[in-house]
């Protein structure tokens, strides 16, 4: 795609995707919205929603241990971004990945059993909330280290190139990631090289406990991609229409030209960092109150929805209903699927030593075991 | 004496060695008005304002490279990790410039900073959380590691590494935080490098650093209470420098030795100490060195699971009865 400057854009510089209320109306990835297709992306983010509730129950119930980041009120970035993506495309994320994995078509038992650390879990139990992943589903993980996966993404990118594919990869990570050294790296060799990623940045305003204009010099974040000689757009992130025009735009102009993009979505995000954070000190609970109230991704997409007759309050009750159900399925999966073995501490190491029959070292790899 | 936790022996350290001197102050993320992602700098903020008690961005690469710059300029920086997990990102300022500053010039540069966090497992936080590396850091000659297990040794050493002119880690516990211990109302410092005996005994000798020190005293006294054994429980509480004589002088004791660890066996520490003991005692050694480690994977999330993958006191028992 080249860009689309019309004359009210408001674009500010010549690096800067801006796209007008009509452009994003008229976007060919919201134009070509069936009704279903729309209450599908409602229901999705429901689910994302009730998913993670029930998760905060069983946390606070200590079944889910370690770190627990939530994604409540961030919904309609992961849905938004990710359901404009075609086959061969691929996703990264950080931590705050469960979004992500269910807008990626993984299913809320082998979520929650995750979190639960349970042999059904995703990861087998092994990871738990910051480390899901399908690959099959194109979700290369949720990762801990912040900033850690920026390169990663690059390099997913780097792949899809090599070998000769149209895909492109999204690259997630928060307001206060961009602050990290790799990403800065990350940058510079995707806009060097050419390599299909787009850094989404969400910038839910927080990175723990410190506001942007406290970790951040310069503003926006996403325009530091002017540096690297990259394009890049900041949103809203709150309206799903919005993120996916934008991420529609950015995914034909990187396609189209092999070169990486970042993105920034504004949004928010409604609990402490984590599940242990307290969340008492450096916002007011009016300010997430306010938000909640005039900006909510669901409830906002659901008054779109129900203006174009396309959601019922009947219909909006049933979604939210099967979500609840579906969500409380998964606990009770969870709760009843086994631990895995003591054995599986030692599996899924090394991909010879679960492969025996194709060994290709030699020598001693494990230096103590489980019955020592 | 006063009974205080161990994240308060950290304060008190911190904030003593701040008011006595004026060019300590300490930076790290979350650590001001957040007072620490785990509190230890709770109302350092308030009480020494924000030209030194600073909060970073996620930079560690960064802040610890600005911490260093800075103590090469005589400042005396506290550089806090959230958790030595992400010091993985400024591993190389720690290691090729702090721990080579001096070296590199001839004695003409010295590096008075403490780099220090939380290192350890038991909280269900995953492989990429839960790293102990004392080992890594310890392998770097220029570089000071100490693991305090109790308030009281948190306090004395912290305040001994503050004012310590080389680079010292300071490897501290999420778990032993709320441990709560006896520590003098009035100043004192302890030594780097000098062992603690927490339990004395004659039969075996089980040394260990960090939380294990905890772990092995629970399992000296089951060993005690079960089968009559007195186990001597030496807390080696510095990694470097390292206290020889004392490990040697109880093996000399005791005939035999345990080695605890929260970390990894390969490379681990205590595989420089079963190399000493064997160099330096072979002739008292009535039986194989005994070691006890995390179990040789990353590490896992699962609850039930980590609690087996770490040293535990059943763990720590059966190989002290193999060795007796
Ligand atoms: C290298 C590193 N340093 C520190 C941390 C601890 N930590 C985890 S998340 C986080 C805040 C990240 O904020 P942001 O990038 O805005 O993402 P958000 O959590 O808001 O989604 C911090 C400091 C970490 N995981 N990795
Ligand atoms: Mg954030």
């Amino acid at each position: 795609m080249t860009r689309k400057k019309t004359d009210s854009s408001p674009e500010t510089s010549e690096y800067q995707l801006c796209l007008t209320e009509k452009q994003v109306v008229e976007a060919k990835v919201n134009k070509k919205l069936t009704s279903e297709e729309k209450i599908d992306l409602y229901r999705l983010m429901m689910r994302i929603r009730r998913f993670e509730e029930r998760a905060v129950q069983s946390y606070q119930r200590g079944k889910i241990g370690g770190f627990c980041h939530t994604y409540i009120g961030q919904e309609s970035v992961a849905v938004g971004t990710l359901s404009v993506l075609k086959k061969e495309d691929q996703a990264i994320s950080a931590y705050r990945d469960h979004g992500q994995g269910l807008a990626l078509g993984m299913n809320m038992n082998e979520c929650m059993a995750e979190l639960y650390g349970k042999w059904t879990g995703c990861s087998k139990g092994k990871g738990g909330s910051m480390h899901y992943f399908a690959p099959e589903k194109r979700f290369w993980g949720g990762h801990g280290i912040v900033g850690a996966q920026t390169p990663l993404g690059a390099g997913i990118a780097f792949a899809l190139k090599y070998q000769g594919t149209q895909g492109v990869c999204l690259c997630y990570l928060g307001d206060g990631a961009v602050n990290q050294g790799a990403y800065h790296e990350a940058l510079n060799l995707a806009a060097l090289w050419e390599l299909p990623v787009i850094f989404i940045i969400e910038n839910n305003q927080y990175s723990m406990g410190t506001s942007q204009e406290r970790s951040s010099a310069g503003n926006p974040l996403a325009k530091r991609a002017e540096g690297y000689g990259m394009r890049w757009a900041k949103a809203p992130g709150n309206d799903l229409a919005t993120v996916r025009a934008y991420t529609g735009a950015a995914l034909d102009y990187v396609r189209e030209t092999s070169r990486p993009m970042i993105l920034e979505f504004d949004t928010y995000r409604y609990r402490g960092h984590s599940m242990s954070d307290p969340d008492q000190t450096y916002r007011s609970k009016e300010e997430i109150a306010e938000y909640k109230k005039s900006s909510d991704p669901i409830d906002h997409y659901a008054s779109i929805l129900e203006k174009e007759k396309v959601l019922t309050a009947e219909l909006k009750d049933t979604i939210d209903k099967e979500a609840k159900a579906e969500a409380s399925d998964a606990a009770d999966y969870a709760e009843e699927s086994p631990f895995p073995p003591p054995e599986d501490i030692m599996k899924d190491i090394y991909w010879e030593t679960d492969n025996p029959d194709h060994k290709t070292s030699e020598g001693t790899l494990f230096f103590n075991s489980l019955n020592d | 004496m006063a009974v205080i936790t161990y994240r308060e022996a950290l304060n008190q350290a911190m904030s003593e060695e701040m008011d006595r001197d004026e060019r300590v102050f300490i930076m790290g993320e979350e650590v001001a008005q957040y007072h620490g992602a785990y509190k230890v700098t709770q109302g350092m903020l308030e009480r020494f304002g924000p030209k030194r008690v600073i909060d970073t961005p996620i930079s560690e690469t960064g802040f610890s490279g600005i911490g260093i710059g800075a103590a090469m300029m005589g400042l005396r920086p506290i550089v806090e990790f959230m958790t030595w997990s992400f010091s993985y990102v400024a591993f190389d300022q720690i290691i090729n410039n702090a721990a080579n500053m001096r070296y590199m010039s001839g004695g003409l540069i010295n590096v008075p900073i403490v780099f220090r966090g939380a290192a350890n497992g038991g909280v269900n936080v995953g492989a990429t959380h839960s790293h102990t590396p004392e080992n890594f850091y310890a392998n770097a000659p220029g570089l000071k590691v100490i693991c305090p297990a109790t308030a009281y040794d948190a306090k004395g050493l912290m305040k001994a590494a503050i004012r310590d002119n080389d680079p010292v880690c300071v490897l501290e516990n999420t778990i032993l935080y709320n441990d709560k211990g006896e520590v003098p109302e009035e100043d004192y410092t302890i030594p780097l490098g000098k062992a603690d005996i927490k339990r004395p005994g004659k039969d075996i000798t089980i040394v260990a650093h960090g939380r294990a020190v905890i772990t092995a005293l629970q399992a000296a006294e089951e060993l005690k209470a079960e089968h009559g054994i007195e186990a001597e429980l030496i807390d080696l509480r510095s990694i470097r420098p390292l206290d020889e004589e004392t490990i040697l002088e109880s093996v000399k004791k005791t005939n035999r030795v345990l080695l605890v660890e929260e970390n990894k066996p390969f490379c681990g520490v205590d595989a420089q100490i079963a190399f000493i003991i064997q160099d330096k005692a072979f002739d008292h050694l009535d039986a194989p060195i005994g070691r006890v480690s995390a179990i040789d994977a990353p590490q896992i999330y699962s609850m039930p699971l980590e609690k087996i993958q770490l040293p535990n006191t059943d763990r720590i028992k059966r190989a002290a009865l193999k060795i007796l």
